[in-house]
């Protein structure tokens, strides 16, 4: 079974990092993977998308087919909900709540939450709990925390993903940014009895 | 010489990231290309992993980067050329003599097409430009593909003494997938051509050159029907539907195939000149041929011309595919019939857009600010634009140029809106894309004293494709400008400021009343640029 996953939000988010943590801890438990990204003239400031198939079997298309999806990770809940037509009917949409409202017509938020929570969506604060682990910079890996508990991979291999991203940035980085696995992880896990 | 490399394994790679090893596993002596989504990072790659003694560099455009691989071939050593599709139209004059000369070297030009134009002005396929040229093309549908297809070009290319080119399209050029490398090989010595009368294309050698181009074409359509990235597969489970793939458009039809219940006869084109042995052997078989190309149809054509045959020809000219944008595994699976999949919709909610936009702090803020108050008030102008961040003044707020068509054109449209009678004429157009294709209209424009204001946003930068060097830096526009013959009191430069939209506003408003050529060059740095410059030097 191929796992399908699309990750969306604005340029400069660190949509790319995401996508490429997840890549690493797939590939680290020995998946065949096929990721696709955007470059150019699409990342200034606009929408900013990037697909990534996991899969024990070889991956046909470097596309993601509409609704088969089983999962759209946003990190910015009007760029999940506009990749919504590729969610599986039994996928699951997890975004960050925090908006990027560098367009005028940007909807009500609360509008575009109720929307999330109506087709079952999780709402993460991401940027709060990033900041709250040390950098707002890290709300993209508390996306990938969040995700974790939806996805085929281990908790080793994507906190070793992690550490691996940011080994060269230092230990206080890698250990933000653990942290912002762990805050993200924490609010998508079902508690325990 | 036998090399001892370490064991393979495999890594995630972009199809880009692919060309770039497997032409530097090939042995190539230099490398040349000019940014472009989505070819860029192929250079950006040979830049940061070729051996000490490779030449890696960005060169002004295409056709200057493509002359001086041919330069490299007559040496007798390997050259690797790339850029994006539209790049190839700059280079197409020394592409397609080259297709005659005796190449010597291996010669590999590698083109990245952007079907559906995420990054690009059109989804020209440059499959065509390979047939136009008469030599062979590869098209791989993965990067391994594209790492195994970039080092056997090489080789083909020194069989058969053609360039080859080496199709990609974005979604190979900008997928990671994984990919094995095999040991290198070594960079052939200097082993200068020796029969220049195969290199001078004076017209009675280049009625001999051509005449053995076209004489070659029956091997070369061998080779291809005969390589490893073209394969048959004749199913007797069902006599009805052909599929022929080319590319990528494999990886969709797979997608789907699964889901038919049975498997039809399958051809795989991976290696052009298309045969005709196959596709006949294919359709000997079948009643219907389904074309899944991504790009123009081009094998469709081939195969289904203006007269009646038994069979039916399905594709993009017949309508079974979209005839524009990129092929998707939701449109190939309406294609082979398949039922479309449905799930959860948005309703009730319009999203809003989110186009790109100018960073914050963006240079060209001002310079656009300077430009609509200097026009402000003014019946009638017209500002040509040009290819660069600077497009994006097209859209709000700004909404100051109104061209953008290829690199250079402001300049020469601006010469020719300003000839019919339109005045001011101004156009607008980047450092790098002024010295890419910039300066030769200016010099129409300067022999003709024809007035045009030009104005050049010098922010250090190709800013576009992710901040690589320009050729040349700001302080060499000056002289550079003054030497085409611009004159002195109206050519400016102006380091561009908040502080000083005024001064360039009052500066526009002067030179479009002056009645010949003038230059003003706005001059700060991108601040991604900066970014980056200030990264490289804390590390
Ligand atoms: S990359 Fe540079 S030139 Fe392009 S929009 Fe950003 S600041 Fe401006």
């Amino acid at each position: 079974m191929t796992s399908d996953i699309v990750i969306a939000g604005v340029g400069g988010q660190g949509v790319l990092s995401v996508a490429a943590i997840i890549a690493r801890a797939a590939r680290a438990e020995g998946l065949e993977v096929k990721q696709t990204e955007v470059h150019g003239m699409a990342q200034r400031g606009g929408a900013v998308q990037a697909t990534l198939r996991i899969s024990p079997q070889p991956i046909a298309s470097e596309l993601v087919p509409r609704h088969t999806a089983a999962m759209i990770l946003g990190l910015e809940p009007v760029e999940a909900l506009r990749y919504l037509e590729y969610l599986s009917p039994d996928g699951v949409l997890i975004t960050a709540a925090e908006p990027v409202t560098n367009v005028t017509d940007y909807p009500p938020l609360a509008e575009v939450h109720a929307v999330v929570r109506r087709i079952g969506g999780h709402l993460v604060e991401a940027f709060r709990l990033a900041k709250e682990c040390g950098s707002p910079r890290a709300a993209n890996v508390v996306m990938v925390g969040a995700a974790s508990v939806h996805l085929p991979l281990a908790v080793g291999s994507l906190e070793a993903a992690v550490t691996e991203a940011f080994i060269a940035k230092g230990e206080r980085v890698v250990g933000i940014n653990l942290a912002a696995f762990r805050a993200g992880r924490a609010i998508l896990s079902p508690a325990t009895p | 010489m036998l090399q001892i490399s370490p064991p393979a394994t495999s890594r995630l790679l972009l199809g880009d990231e692919a060309v770039a090893l497997g032409a530097i596993d090939a042995g190539i002596s230099a490398a040349y290309s000019y940014p472009g989504t989505p070819a860029t990072e192929i250079m950006e790659t040979l830049m940061g992993a070729a051996p000490d003694g490779v030449v890696a560099h960005w060169t002004a455009n295409e056709k200057t980067a493509y002359e001086a691989a041919l330069g490299v071939s007559m040496a007798g050593r390997r050259a690797l050329v790339a850029m994006k599709h539209v790049g190839l139209n700059v280079a197409a004059d020394p592409f397609m003599s080259s297709a005659l000369v005796a190449i010597a070297g291996g010669l590999v030009v590698a083109v990245a097409d952007d079907p559906g134009m995420h990054s690009s002005q059109n989804e020209q396929d440059s499959r065509f430009l390979a047939d136009f040229a008469r030599i062979v093309c590869l098209e791989p549908a993965s990067s391994q593909e594209a790492y195994e297809m970039t080092r056997e070009a090489f080789e083909v290319s020194e069989r058969f003494g053609i360039p080859v080119l080496l199709r990609l399209v974005t979604r190979i050029a900008h997928s990671r997938s994984p990919v094995t490398t095999a040991p290198p090989r070594p960079t052939p010595p200097l082993d200068k051509a020796d029969r220049p009368q195969d290199w001078i294309l004076i017209p009675g050698n280049a009625r001999r050159l051509w005449h053995g181009l076209v004489a070659l074409q029956p091997e070369l359509e061998a080779w291809a029907a005969s390589s490893s990235h073209t394969m048959l597969t004749l199913s007797d489970d069902d006599r009805g539907l052909g599929v022929i793939t080319a590319g990528i458009g494999r990886n969709h039809y797979l997608e789907n195939g699964a889901d038919l219940g049975y498997t039809p006869s399958h051809l795989h084109l991976g290696a052009y000149p298309v045969s005709a042995k196959l596709i006949r052997n294919l359709a000997d078989h079948v009643e219907q041929l389904l074309v899944i190309e991504e790009g123009y149809p081009f094998v469709e054509r081939r195969l289904a011309g203006v007269l009646p045959t038994r069979w039916d020809v399905l594709g993009r000219d017949s309508g079974t595919l979209p005839a524009d944008g990129e092929l998707t595994p939701d449109t190939v699976r309406a294609a082979l019939g398949l039922p479309v999949r449905t799930g959860i919709d948005l309703t009730g909610m319009v999203l809003p857009g989110r186009p790109p936009q100018l960073c914050k702090g963006c240079p060209h803020e001002e310079s656009f600010e300077a430009l609509l108050a200097a026009l402000a008030g003014i019946d009638q102008s017209v500002v040509m634009s040009d290819i660069g961040c600077y497009a994006l003044g097209a859209l709000p707020p700004y909404q100051a140029i109104e061209s953008c068509v290829c690199m250079g054109a402001s300049i020469g449209m601006a010469k020719g809106a300003a000839d019919a009678g339109l005045r001011p004429s101004l156009a607008v157009i980047g450092d790098s894309t002024f010295l890419h294709s910039g300066i030769t209209p200016l010099m129409d424009a300067v022999a003709h004293r024809t007035p045009i204001t030009v104005l050049i946003l010098d922010n250090g930068t190709v800013g576009m494709t992710g901040q690589q060097p320009t050729l040349l830096p700001g302080s060499s526009l000056e002289p550079l400008l003054a030497g085409l013959g611009i004159e002195p009191d109206h050519l400016h430069v102006i380091e561009i400021t908040r502080q000083r939209v005024t001064e360039l506003t009052a500066l526009l408003r002067a030179e479009m009343d002056h009645p010949g050529p003038s230059v003003i060059v706005a001059v700060r740095e991108c601040v991604e640029a900066r970014k980056d410059r200030r990264q490289g030097t804390a590390s």
